[in-house]
């Protein structure tokens, strides 16, 4: 597949491996942003095949994971209205709410469909005019531009009973609540593709002045990642602190225009609560006033919830690069994805879920190396 | 669910003023809506999540940035001995 | 950490009443319900097999939870089996539920070395089911029947209430005839052993999912269904001495090299890149964010070889029409036994390990 298969060519691979190693004189801490940069870096043993110096910690670019426990109690209850259809991503459907989560709901009789698209949920309100559809409108930047589409074409046709339930986060602040965290570790960013593909990255390179530290745009497979990781050690080790593109080939500083217009109309920048964060000021997304006809949350008057989180769930500190998955001593035990404690293990891209799938709960006891062919590779991790 | 995958437009159109087309991702077909990508043509390839195109790859950029690493690649065959020369103490 | 020498220092996780957490969460094992994800092949269908099944019905014959089991009846070794089907939708690209049933039934016994003859097929049909959808099925399981060269012999039929169904399961048994000097079963993998696979995976479950989900394809995308029985007869002559064999359908090619490393307390090594797939399957497998590894097959099969037969197997595969993709994936080890590792496409390597969740429901 263009674009894919070279981008996991095992020879550039090695090429950067073996750079990486010549280049890194010192150990260094680095953070990917993106859960979907986690999901890669763990399905292809990427943080094993680089030196052990370099430490990669997973950031909290999960919007699945982050999404407060009273906006999940929210979307249930709102989900649980007899004539309301609740459509969300798939992700969702797990996320542990005080009490259960929607695919409990559904097999009660509450009807909730997964989409893969929001203007799919606006086609079912279409569809369905006796009835009322929600869409749970979880994500970072990457997906506000679906989502305001999806709000701005149902106010431009008139499709009344489609509303949205807001919960988009942004990247920047999160960085900066990390950053700004008394136990921080983290020395340079590989910083999230497909949200500055959206909105370009000028606003990291103001991060990276206030905190001095290297922001490296990375993609998503495994080349765009190892380097990603070689450009932003290269910066560390020559005491430089600045934003670079590594996935030159879908982002600009400037973002995407339409798509940063479109945002702008329909959604303005709020306070939010993150999950296992707490309140981060001006960090995510809420309709503006004029498309309040279409704000779940206004429409629907849902009284505040007393939410319950598991006293086991170390969600928090994952999410913000101060414990691993496998640090955690629930994982693989009584927090599986089959009974998730935490959204980190429920989310495809959180960094338990990905941990779990790819085997990490085990690999603390197998040996998890196969002999690497060529030794030249650089030291891996056992 | 955010997997953004490139893929090919293979035909563009537009529907009730909102441009939509098939992208094409190693021989399966998905309908993608079109409307933030106005500069990318049948026989682009975009970057495609949640049924929209966020981003026109650029072939040129793409290239030129993959010919640096296929470099690295040969100036890291070097001998043991070169290699000590170049790496600073 | 592990040792040095590769010695694993615990088992597979399972619930251990010392954890230091334990005041709060549930232990994973309590569901006081059927989930569908029972269904799934995976960790959880496994338990209850473990748990309930054969502590209730623990022999000799049922002790190596093979595809099929092995009698001796007088100087005749039959094999035996049965299996359910419940997939949805019941026609699909590339076959339907009778085909499907006849032809996994059929390998499940070519699994154990024997020469498939008889099958029995129950029904279980739901009120409502349009006749002419029953003749096609059935005319689908007779014309999967007459190419296997085996008959259907009894059968049984059921009707339950609309809503009661979906609108029709099959439930088979198969009997064959395992030859003297044929002797597979999972019990016989040895260390060394070369791991051979029959060609392409995912394109079951590919097909079946992306019917669901009304995904377009250019070109054809079907399911593999097919009998292997002839393949298997000719990858036996080609080596009599096969150690063991496995049609990898739910769960996918993971769940059978995960249950033969964990049963037998071995290690796999698998090398990605020599596990073949289909571009189509890999396009909607990216699309789809679904680990091929994992998705259903039903015309495949992996087979556990002697090293020095390896090379002369895959010949005789890739002689056979449904063998022509074969390849050699991967070894049996004794470094890390129970674990099944992979070798990923950059180079690295990872644990491969079943997921507990519902993928793909209903896919067989």
């Amino acid at each position: 597949m263009k674009y894919l298969d070279e981008y996991r060519d095992s020879a550039v691979a090695s090429s950067l491996i073996k750079e990486i190693a010549r280049t890194a004189t010192r150990p260094w801490v680095l953070m990917e942003v993106c859960g979907g940069q986690t999901h890669s870096i763990v399905r292809y043993g990427i943080d094993r095949m680089i030196p052990e110096s370099i430490e990669l910690v997973h950031g909290p670019g999960c919007p699945v994971c982050v999404t407060s426990l009273e906006m999940i109690d929210k979307a249930h209850a709102i989900a649980s209205h007899p004539d309301v259809i609740f459509t969300s991503f798939g992700d969702m459907l797990r996320v542990p709410g005080s009490r259960g989560d929607l695919l409990t709901l559904k097999s009660r009789g509450a009807d909730v469909r997964v989409v893969y698209s929001p203007l799919d949920a606006v086609q079912i309100a279409r569809d369905n005019p006796g009835k009322h559809v929600v869409f749970f409108g979880v994500g970072f930047e990457t997906t506000a531009p679906a989502n305001a589409m999806s709000v701005y074409r149902a106010k431009l046709e008139g499709v009344k009973n489609y509303s949205m339930l807001v919960s988009h986060v942004l990247v920047p602040p999160a960085m900066a609540a990390v950053l700004n965290a008394p136990d921080n570790r983290v020395q340079g960013f590989l910083g999230p593709g497909h949200v500055c593909a959206v909105v370009g990255y000028r606003e990291y390179e103001s991060l990276c002045d206030r905190f001095h530290v290297p922001i490296v745009v990375t993609g998503f497979e495994p080349i765009d990642l190892l380097e990603g990781i070689l450009m932003t050690v290269r910066q560390l080790e020559a005491g430089r602190a600045e934003v670079e593109n590594q996935y030159v080939r879908a982002v600009a500083r400037d973002g995407n225009g339409p798509a940063i217009d479109l945002i702008s109309k329909v959604f303005e920048v709020a306070d939010r609560k993150w999950r296992g964060v707490g309140p981060i000021p001006q960090s995510g997304y809420q309709l503006r006033d004029e498309y309040r006809d279409h704000d779940a949350e206004k429409i629907f008057e849902v009284e505040s919830i007393a939410t319950r989180e598991s006293e086991t769930c170390i969600s928090g500190l994952i999410l913000r690069g101060a414990r691993k998955p496998s640090d955690c001593p629930a994982f693989g035990k009584e927090c599986t994805p089959q009974r998730p404690l935490g959204a980190t293990m429920v989310s495809a891209e959180g960094a338990c879920a990905a941990y779990y799938q790819y085997g990490r709960y085990l690999s603390g006891r197998a040996v998890a190396k196969a002999a690497p062919a060529d030794e030249s590779n650089g030291k891996a991790h056992p | 669910m955010c997997l953004g995958i490139p893929g090919e437009i293979i035909a563009a159109r537009d529907e009730n003023g909102l441009r939509v087309g098939s992208v094409r991702f190693a021989g399966i077909t998905r309908q993608v809506c079109l409307q933030y990508v106005p500069e990318a043509a049948v026989g682009d390839f975009v970057v495609v999540h949640v049924g929209f195109a966020i981003s026109k790859i650029d072939r040129e950029e793409a290239e030129r940035s993959y010919r640096i690493l296929e470099d690295l690649g040969q100036t890291s065959e070097l001998t043991d001995d070169q290699r000590a020369r170049i790496k600073p103490s | 950490m592990a040792s040095s020498n590769g010695r694993v220092i615990e088992s597979s996780g399972e619930s251990s009443p010392s954890t230091p957490f334990a005041q709060c969460p549930l232990p994973i094992t309590d569901t006081p319900e059927i989930l569908l994800g029972h269904g799934s092949g995976g960790k959880l269908t496994s338990r209850l097999v473990e748990q309930i099944f054969l502590p209730a019905f623990r022999n000799s014959a049922l002790e190596p939870l093979d595809d099929q089991a092995i009698l001796t009846i007088g100087n005749s070794r039959i094999a035996f089996t049965t299996d359910s089907y419940v997939i949805t939708p019941i026609f699909f690209p590339g076959g339907d539920i009778g085909e499907l049933a006849v032809n996994g039934t059929i390998n499940d016994l070519a699994m154990g070395g024997a020469k498939p003859l008889y099958l029995s097929l129950a029904f279980i049909l739901e009120e409502g089911l349009p006749i002419v959808d029953l003749e096609r099925i059935v005319a689908s399981a007779r014309r999967a029947a007459d190419r296997a060269g085996v008959q259907i012999v009894t059968g049984d039929t059921k009707v339950v209430g609309r809503g009661s169904g979906d609108k029709i399961f099959i439930n088979t048994t198969g009997i064959g005839l395992v030859p003297p000097a044929i002797n597979l079963s999972s019990r016989n993998v040895r260390p060394g052993d070369a791991i051979l696979l029959s060609g392409t995976i995912g394109d079951h479950g590919v097909a079946i999912l992306s019917t669901r989900e009304g995904l377009e394809f250019e070109g054809a995308l079907e399911s593999d269904t097919a009998a292997l029985h002839e393949l298997a007869g000719e990858m036996l002559q080609a080596c009599p001495e096969i150690h063991a064999m496995r049609d990898p359908t739910r769960g996918g090619l993971a769940a059978t090299l995960v249950e033969i490393a964990s049963r037998q307390h071995l290690g796999i090594e698998v090398d990605e890149t020599a596990i073949p797939i289909r571009d189509t399957v890999r396009g909607a497998c990216e699309i789809l964010g679904l680990d091929p590894i994992l998705v259903a097959n039903e015309g495949k099969l992996v087979a556990f070889v002697p090293e020095p037969a390896a090379a002369g197997v895959l010949a005789a595969m890739r002689r056979h029409p449904f063998g022509r993709d074969a390849s050699l994936i991967g070894r049996v080890t004794t470094e890390h036994p129970d674990f099944v590792i992979l070798r990923t496409p950059v180079g690295g390597d990872r644990v491969l390990d079943l997921p507990f969740g519902e993928a793909l429901p209903r896919i067989c």
